[in-house]
């Protein structure tokens, strides 16, 4: 092993960092910063030298594929990054250029809010996913540092680089040609499948490698419900909050794809409910909670007409 | 062109129920950690060369034997925390122990180059180690650019490409210690080429570089999250 002394390591680790720039600016784009170094390639902040504006450019591994580009010009949602502009760049990278989003993730947003709001963001979160699932397309890599919050509360889901469409859903590998997955998030599976994803947030028969379908991202949302309960990735604390949401946080994070949400709009379905004050279906009520639940939902009426029951029993009662 | 190998988690090749997978995974993570470890060894644990060979050795060995790394949990942290953790836990139940048990047994490794690494410690002035995490965690950093270099070399050499490798050579890895800063000229002279082919080699040999140490990275962490804070502050603390 080659031996380096101190001078040489600093100078390797600048090397390292601004090897990529020139080439990545030799096109319309200027790279101006780093903002990301995900699994499939780095994202850069960058100026859009033709129309005056700052983006966020993608630039991808060398032997990954554009997967992702193809996925978000499919998905003409409010709450998915629209795509701006896709190309190579000279060394044949393929890269693509999208809205930059100027919030901050859903980890960071979260964190001082109050449950029924988290609870109301989460919702918002299923709703692109849901849109996505219409299209045959499976995120896979669900976690709360890929939901971004802009500045005007919008919701959106990003880093769709790990996604699958209906025609590889069939296993776990995302580059068709069998190139590296270039994953940081990527290993093999029992299967010998390639498996993309993040593990924490990961649904079992995904880490397996096996077929994997919307119940996959149902898991995801999952794990996003369990942080949103708790401030940490699945499993790093107990699961806390009220039983139902615990019990619907379960019922989407459970082992088995078969005994999960059949689909994303029925997770929603179940929070909704909760924040409703209705029962939820991943949870029988028991008495005592239905009472408690019927109360607070028609506490003006049971007020009212216990007033008016008093009211006849005084009167009732002075009659001469 | 010929496409360097793939590069897989090796976090995930030492866990397998597979022992070939399992077996390649060690030696992976050996070719990156071993040298860390073995002068966190000496450092923190003032072990003797000899103690501190068969130490690195052992741990190793025992690592697979005993499993050690399936406790590992990408959420809770990152693998060399995690890694330097069991070495201490190592280092210390070894020390309790009244007699040694026979190395290594069952696992063999390949010939590690001891020697080497106690020349370079004897480079540095080890006793002014303050913070032996961040001495462990500089070595590491130290090993994995020396792999990503290596990776390089045997990359450029396999295409032809020694000329273009020389300049890289001289000039980020001889340049930054030399005694008079190098220039592209300087380069060029020896290398008998222009200054601009000096520039074009390197800008490739850097990009090759990076990908190489990326990739490097990559294979030895746990998941997306840990790589992409390794590689932020492998990266980006580089310029401090």
């Amino acid at each position: 092993m080659t031996w380096l002394p101190d001078a040489t390591l600093d100078r390797l680790r600048e090397v390292a960092e601004t090897a990529d720039w020139p080439v990545v600016s030799s096109g319309r784009y200027d790279a101006i910063a780093v903002v990301g170094r995900g699994g499939m390639g780095t994202v850069y902040r960058a100026r859009d030298r033709e129309l005056q504006r700052d983006v966020a450019m993608k630039v991808l591994s060398a032997s990954t594929t554009a997967v992702e580009a193809v996925i978000l010009a499919r998905l003409e949602h409010p709450g998915i990054v629209p795509i701006h502009d896709a190309g190579f760049l000279e060394d044949g990278r393929v890269f693509y250029v999208m809205k930059l989003v100027q919030g901050r993730p859903l980890d960071e947003h979260a964190a001082e809010r109050p449950l029924a709001e988290r609870l109301r963001l989460f919702t918002r979160i299923c709703e692109p996913l849901a849109f996505a699932h219409v299209q045959s397309i499976v995120h896979r890599d669900l976690k709360p540092d890929n939901v971004m919050i802009g500045p005007f509360g919008e919701v959106l889901v990003m880093d769709w680089g790990v996604a699958a469409t209906g025609g590889d859903l069939g296993v776990g590998i995302r580059d068709s040609e069998g190139g590296d997955s270039e994953g940081g998030d990527s290993e093999h599976g029992n299967s010998g499948a390639i498996v993309v994803g993040t593990r924490a947030y990961m649904a079992p028969e995904q880490a397996r490698g096996e077929a994997v379908d919307q119940r996959a991202d149902v898991h995801g949302l999952g794990g996003i419900l369990y942080f949103l309960l708790t401030g940490a990735p699945p499993e790093v604390r107990p699961l806390r909050g009220p039983r139902a949401l615990q019990a619907i946080c379960r019922k989407a994070r459970a082992p088995l794809a078969v005994d999960r949400y059949g689909s994303v709009q029925a997770l929603a379905a179940d929070v909704e409910c909760f924040l409703a004050g209705e029962p939820v279906s991943a949870s029988p009520e028991r008495a005592l909670e239905r009472l408690a639940r019927f109360t607070r939902k028609h506490r003006s009426a049971i007020v009212m007409i216990a007033a008016y029951l008093v009211l006849r029993v005084l009167i009732a009662w002075l009659a001469p | 062109m010929e496409a360097p190998p793939t590069r897989h988690s090796v976090v995930a090749a030492v866990r397998s129920e597979n022992a070939e997978i399992r077996r390649g995974g060690l030696d992976a993570l050996v070719a990156v950690y071993w040298k860390p470890a073995y002068k966190y060894l000496r450092v923190k644990w003032r072990l003797s060369e000899d103690d501190a060979k068969d130490a690195t050795q052992e741990f190793f060995a025992r690592a697979i034997e005993k499993s050690f790394f399936d406790a590992f949990n990408p959420a809770k942290g990152r693998f060399r925390t995690f890694l330097r953790v069991c070495l201490d836990h190592f280092a210390a139940n070894e020390r309790k122990a009244a007699s040694r048990l026979k190395r290594g047994g069952g696992v063999t490794m390949d010939p590690l180059d001891f020697e080497t690494a106690e020349g370079e410690l004897r480079q540095h002035d080890v006793a002014v180690a303050a913070d032996v995490e961040e001495y462990f965690h500089r070595e590491w950093v130290r090993s994995l650019l020396a792999l990503a270099v290596d990776d390089l070399r045997d990359e450029y050499a396999r295409l032809g490409k020694t000329l273009q490798f020389r300049a890289f050579e001289r000039y980020d890895l001889d340049g930054p210690a030399a005694a008079t800063p190098l220039t592209y000229g300087d380069v060029a002279r020896e290398l008998g080429v222009s200054a601009t082919d000096v520039t074009n080699y390197l800008a490739a040999a850097r990009r090759v570089f990076r990908q190489r140490l990326l990739d490097r990275l990559r294979s030895i962490c746990g998941d997306g999250y840990e790589f992409e804070a390794e590689a932020r502050q492998l990266l980006r603390d580089g310029r401090r």
